[in-house]
């Protein structure tokens, strides 16, 4: 279908680079993890994470983002979607383990929102460079417990979030879901191959997008040729095994790129 | 198993350009659900990013796209050429690109290397400047750029068409003459959506090409009329979901047909269409698949 023209009823600025945009229509059947493909007219079409079924959280990071931020409540955009595979939902009686970084908190606070809902017990570990880059901080602690990182030091401990990871009870988790920078969910991924936990993990991958329906094969990944905008994002470990996770991705034109 | 300029196929449904086909393992992957075989994106002597988003919409009746032949170049694409060979038997036919004669000819020497099984030659990309459709809707430049791919190479050769010509068999007597092996049709045609809302075109190319089923019943034409016209096979693509589209297209002239848009429903389709197809020859009483090709020709 057509792109669906939604109007931003609010802007919330969540950190000094991120945004949280809210908008008139709801997307109701989505699943926590699936994407949309957010149009800004006369500009580009970007992947963007639902934070929740109206509202998108966005890191100013190029062009089009730079637009983004540009808008004003009132301004208007165009949304396809949702697509993908969103993360597999926990049982009410499972405890699961969340694991984000940077704006990939975004899948995941969508995640805890829908879990917390569901009375699942949540313990989250949660990264950010800085202090100020810290999101959804208040979500997150009201709904379990939380463990948060910044890479400077500037709030609570300095480090990285697999040094909480490498101190927990791995085997005390129901299921593990993570979505961050590439370098941090590869490190995620040799942490619980080892313990061989990774069949109760899911992990929310960021890849070139054109499509986003599984057609062009832009984002294709090796080496089973898994598209993630259709047979992901979210992938369970297994999935992964052998695979490009964590050593490189393609650019628009299909030309590698090395993390 | 049908034999198209020489290849073998296990059964005659083809991945089409462009779709899935940037990456040697897709191109596998592809291959192992079923496919008789598969045509790579399309590459080119440069490497490009293609056009801005949005690149493809689904209108419900068919799918309207402006990728602008993003490609690595063939310097990067050998080696994914290579993936595919390696990880399948099945045939993988390379799909290429260029501006001028000699583009064509050292992208299809380029590739020659990864041992492809044929060249497709794209002379028929409805939105990318200077290259396909603006060379393809021109007969001389389709001839003889055909001639130069075949001088160059010594594996078969199959030139794509655009339907976006006043008369399509013009141009499939001009690859004919240039010594193509198979003619391929048909490309995209020319489309446009526009969001009311905003005012903008959607595409960010503006305008882009129409594929899915809304162009069925156009394929079928092209194949028919080229049929009648050419002595040379027929390869059928544009809006095939189902066996019976595969049968109708083959009816019309097909020696197989490519599917392109349809994998957005699933990539067993190329399993579930070749059955389809195996079924329906079997329980129709025809000796041979062969049997049911140009048949509609016969009833007049
Ligand atoms: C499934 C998915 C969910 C995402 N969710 C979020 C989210 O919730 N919040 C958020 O801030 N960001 C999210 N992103 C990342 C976001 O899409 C990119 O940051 C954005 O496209 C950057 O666009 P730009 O033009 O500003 O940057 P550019 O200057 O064009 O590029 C900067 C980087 O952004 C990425 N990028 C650019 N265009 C695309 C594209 N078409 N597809 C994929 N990546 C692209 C590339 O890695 C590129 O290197 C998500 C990406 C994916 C694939
Ligand atoms: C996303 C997309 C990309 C395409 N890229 C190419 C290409 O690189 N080269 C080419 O010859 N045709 C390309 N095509 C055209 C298809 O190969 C095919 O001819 C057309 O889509 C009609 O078939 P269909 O209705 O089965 O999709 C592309 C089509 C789509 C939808
Ligand atoms: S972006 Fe086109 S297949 Fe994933």
């Amino acid at each position: 279908m057509y792109p669906i023209n939604v109007k931003i009823t609010k802007i919330i600025k969540e950190t000094p680079s991120t945004r949280t945009f809210v908008f008139d229509k709801s997307f109701d059947e989505a699943v926590p993890g699936q994407f949309v493909m957010v149009w800004i007219h006369g500009v580009d079409e970007i992947p963007m994470g639902l934070a929740s079924k109206n509202s998108i959280t966005v890191q100013k990071v190029g062009d089009a983002t730079e637009k983004l931020f540009k808008l004003s409540e009132g301004d208007t955009l165009g949304i396809r979607g949702p697509f993908g595979k969103g993360f597999t939902l926990p049982d009410k009686d499972e405890k699961i383990l969340l694991i984000a970084g940077g704006v990939g908190t975004v899948p995941i606070v969508a995640l805890a929102n829908h879990a917390a809902s569901e009375g699942v017990c949540i313990t989250t570990i949660l990264g950010a460079r800085n202090s100020e880059e810290l999101l959804f901080v208040d979500k997150f602690s009201s709904c379990g417990e939380l463990h948060i990182t910044t890479d400077d030091g500037s709030a609570h401990r300095c480090g990285f979030v697999t040094d909480v990871l490498g101190e927990a009870d791995i085997s005390a988790y129901d299921r593990i879901y993570t979505c961050g920078p590439e370098m941090m969910m590869k490190c995620i991924f040799s942490m619980l191959e080892k313990e061989d936990a990774l069949e109760k993990t899911e992990f929310s991958l960021h890849r070139y997008f054109k499509c986003g329906i599984g057609v062009c094969g832009a984002c294709c990944m090796d080496k089973k040729g898994l598209r993630v905008c259709k047979d992901g994002p979210v992938f369970n470990g297994l999935e992964l095994v052998d695979s490009e996770l964590g050593k490189y991705m393609r650019g628009p034109s299909g030309n590698k790129k090395d993390f | 198993m049908i034999k198209i300029t020489g290849i073998e196929l296990e059964n005659p449904t083809i991945l089409a350009a462009g779709i899935m086909g940037t990456t040697g393992a897709s191109l596998a992957r592809v291959a192992k659900e079923g496919a008789g075989a598969v045509v790579t994106k399309s590459i080119g002597p440069e490497p490009k990013e293609g056009h801005k988003n949005p690149s493809m919409i689904d209108l419900g009746y068919g799918f309207l796209n402006a990728m602008g032949l993003p490609n690595p170049s063939y310097p990067d694409f050998k080696n994914e050429l290579a993936i595919a060979k390696k990880e399948t038997d099945t045939p993988v036919i390379a799909s290429i690109f260029g501006g001028t004669e000699e583009e064509f000819v050292d992208v299809a020497q380029g590739l020659l290397e990864s041992n492809p099984d044929a060249f497709e030659l794209n002379v028929s990309c409805p939105h990318a400047l200077g290259y396909g459709a603006s060379v393809g809707s021109n007969p001389d430049a389709v001839e003889s750029i055909t001639a130069a791919v075949k001088d160059a190479v010594d594996i078969p050769v199959w030139v794509k068409l655009t339907p976006n010509v006043t008369d399509i068999v013009t141009i499939g007597d001009a690859a004919q003459r240039g010594g193509a092996d198979a003619v391929v049709a048909i490309n995209t045609v020319k489309g446009m959506a526009i969001d009311i809302e905003s005012g903008y075109p959607i595409l960010g190319n503006r305008f882009g090409g129409l594929s899915g089923k809304a162009v069925k019943p156009v394929a079928i034409k092209c194949v028919y009329d080229l049929y009648t016209a050419l002595d040379i096979p027929v390869i059928g693509v544009g809006g095939i979901y189902t066996w019976q589209d595969a049968i109708e297209m083959m009816m019309a002239g097909a020696n197989a047909v490519q599917i392109g848009s349809a994998v957005h429903e699933g990539i067993e389709i190329f399993s579930s269409i070749a059955t389809g197809i195996e079924t329906f020859v079997a329980e129709r009483g025809y000796k041979d698949i062969t049997d049911i090709i140009g048949l509609a020709h016969e009833r007049i």
